[in-house]
């Protein structure tokens, strides 16, 4: 009699354990530190604190959600008019929990991830590099979101850029591009996103695949490499021309070199939802200064 | 004894200061005085106040506190105005070990595990000291003093290139090691205000217990030892304090500019007094340094901060020049 009951009992506490467990689990999802960051149910008022999180909540549709961002997030334009917090490496940690969001979004190398959790909110850490971390973070947003069709929606970005690809002429394709991302001779190397933007658009990138991400050349491999198109932002491109030797090459003497805006390179630059953007703003670039 | 005196006056002046700009830190931050009228019926609120502004501004007090005994010890171990706490390696070492910490971030599964674990915190902690461990290597002990400033230098130098060179190598990296250099006391809670507390008790007694040496010290080397004072032992001890003191507050805070050099001067300027009271009043002058430059940097374009260690060196060096013009005095003060 005894011994039946324990076992009812414990077969009781088993079935009780279980529910609790399964209750607690709630969300969970696992972000780009391994942290496995379980949320009682999707959240409903979010920081985020790094511009390509931002956009890509927004382009889950779910950008009434966001209740802050960082001071670079600036795009899709409802995101200009939330709060903003500070930047993704110095987020001012009184606002952002002053906002009580269920979750804050920002990149894993910022100092204020462990300072947040530490007060108690939930921090999901994910830094997209590449366009493959872009459709990765998308797809951990839209499990967090509960957003069903991120596939549908980032299936439509690739075939965006596709067809900014198929859009481009056939020559095109040996055309030899150099993209310079900031001053000081810092180059979008092959495995950087706007490498692998270049790589679908199907132009050769000066540079070899053994340098990097972002290599800082030397400005003589440039000159050596000669390319036929430069890509460049217009805050870097002051003095392009006086540099040594580059006057005489084929792209600046034929004046193929792209200038991109302030915008455009914040699309350019991002890996994230504009990705099918940056490829239609890299096909006209090569469109209209490729041509032979 | 009136030199005792004016310690003391100098010393509750500085703490009284210091007690009021806490209560100004706790009503100063992006939301306003809103935080301190609500927190009785706001958790929120409430939260703001206690586990986010009174931890940052104490913290920024005994941050100060470590980097001004820091800056006093050195000033006097070296028996150099120009001695700062970041002299012997310890501050390039710690920006290599964030610039490490970071540029490893996210390579392999294993180092990030690690990483998270550990914290950019203690890869700072880790370098510093090992920063000053390569400089007493390379000096071979500590009984050299210009040898010692030497290696310090050389550690600097070297340390600094190869930060450059990681940092150069991962340039997405280039931001965060922006904000560690500017350093930063937004991050402070209660559990780094407990370290960065107990290490300054610790430092502050140790130091203040061996000022007699540096006393002696300041009268050159030569008149120290026929003093009869145990210069190896204490200078080894000395070292330690230095490391420690620099290496906690760098952890937490980043690299905050000029405290520790400009707290002893500024300290000096008011009292003429023994190393152990200046040691124990140059700690209370940075701690309200640090804590006054916190409290303004939240305040002045509020709700965005400025970063700590840009108003540091404003504050500590407009003060210092005002000084220096005032006092016609050849070597008065500096």
């Amino acid at each position: 009699m005894k011994t039946m009951s324990i076992r009812r009992w414990l077969g009781a506490a088993a079935v009780l354990c279980w529910a609790t467990a399964l209750h607690a689990a709630g969300l969970q999802v696992t972000d780009d530190r391994g942290v496995v960051v379980s949320l009682p149910q999707s959240p409903q008022r979010i920081v985020s604190l790094l511009p390509s999180l931002t956009e890509t909540v927004c382009e889950l549709g779910q950008c009434h959600r966001l209740v802050g961002v960082d001071r670079y997030s600036n795009h899709p334009a409802p995101v200009r008019d939330l709060p903003k917090t500070g930047g993704g490496i110095d987020p001012n940690v009184e606002a952002i929990v002053a906002l009580k969001p269920d979750v804050v979004l920002m990149a894993t190398s910022s100092r204020g991830v462990q300072r947040l959790e530490a007060l108690g909110l939930k921090v999901l850490a994910m830094e997209p590099k590449s366009s493959a971390d872009a459709k990765r973070v998308m797809g951990k947003l839209g499990q967090l979101l509960e957003v069903s069709d991120a596939d549908r929606i980032w299936r439509a970005i690739d075939a965006g850029v596709m067809a900014a690809a198929q859009s481009l002429p056939a020559d095109a394709r040996s055309l030899r591009v150099y993209y310079e991302v900031s001053t000081g001779g810092y180059a979008a190397g092959t495995q950087s996103f706007i490498g692998e933007l270049m790589a679908r658009l199907g132009v050769q990138n000066i540079l070899t695949p053994d340098l990097g991400p972002f290599p800082r050349i030397n400005p003589e491999y440039v000159v050596r490499a000669n390319p036929d198109l430069i890509m460049i932002g217009v805050r870097n491109v002051q003095g392009m021309a006086q540099r040594p030797g580059w006057r005489g090459m084929r792209a600046l003497r034929e004046q193929r070199v792209c200038v991109f805006t302030e915008a455009e390179s914040d699309v350019l630059v991002r890996p994230g939802p504009r990705m099918a953007e940056a490829a239609r703003i890299m096909a006209r670039c090569i469109g209209d200064k490729g041509r032979r | 004894m009136s030199g005792a005196r004016h310690s003391l006056w100098l010393a509750s002046a500085l703490l009284l200061a210091a007690a009021a700009v806490l209560l100004l830190g706790a009503g100063v931050g992006s939301t306003g005085f809103d935080s301190v009228l609500n927190a009785r019926t706001d958790p929120v609120a409430w939260q703001i106040l206690w586990d986010i502004r009174v931890p940052r501004t104490l913290g920024a007090w005994v941050a100060g506190g470590l980097l001004g005994l820091a800056g006093a010890v050195a000033q006097g171990l070296f028996r150099n105005p120009l001695a700062d706490p970041y002299l012997l390696g310890s501050a390039s070492g710690a920006a290599l070990g964030v610039a490490l910490a970071l540029a490893l971030f996210g390579t392999s599964p294993f180092a990030t595990q690690w990483l998270v674990r550990l914290g950019l915190t203690s890869a700072a902690f880790a370098g510093a000291v090992l920063g000053v461990v390569l400089t007493l290597a390379l000096a071979k002990g500590v009984q050299h003093t210009l040898r010692l400033l030497l290696a310090g230098v050389i550690v600097g130098v070297v340390l600094g290139a190869g930060r450059d060179l990681v940092t150069i190598a991962s340039p997405d990296t280039l931001q965060a090691m922006q904000g560690f250099m500017l350093g930063s006391t937004g991050f402070v809670g209660w559990a780094a205000c407990g370290v960065m507390a107990a290490m300054l008790l610790v430092t502050v007694l140790v130091a203040a217990s061996l000022g007699r040496v540096l006393d002696g010290l300041a009268l050159g080397e030569a008149t120290a030892l026929s003093l009869g004072l145990p210069l190896g032992a204490v200078r080894g001890v000395l070292v330690a304090v230095l490391a420690l003191a620099t290496g906690a507050a760098v952890a937490q805070t980043g690299l905050i500019a000029f405290v520790g050099l400009a707290s002893p001067h500024l300290v000096r300027s008011i009292v003429k007094t023994t190393h152990a009271r200046l040691l124990v009043l140059s700690a209370l002058m940075g701690g309200l340094l640090l804590m006054a430059a916190d409290v303004l940097a939240r305040w002045i374009i509020a709700p965005q901060e400025l970063p700590v260690g840009v108003l540091t060196a404003v504050l500590g060096g407009s003060y210092l020049l005002w000084l220096m013009h005032r006092r016609r005095r050849p070597g008065g003060g500096l």
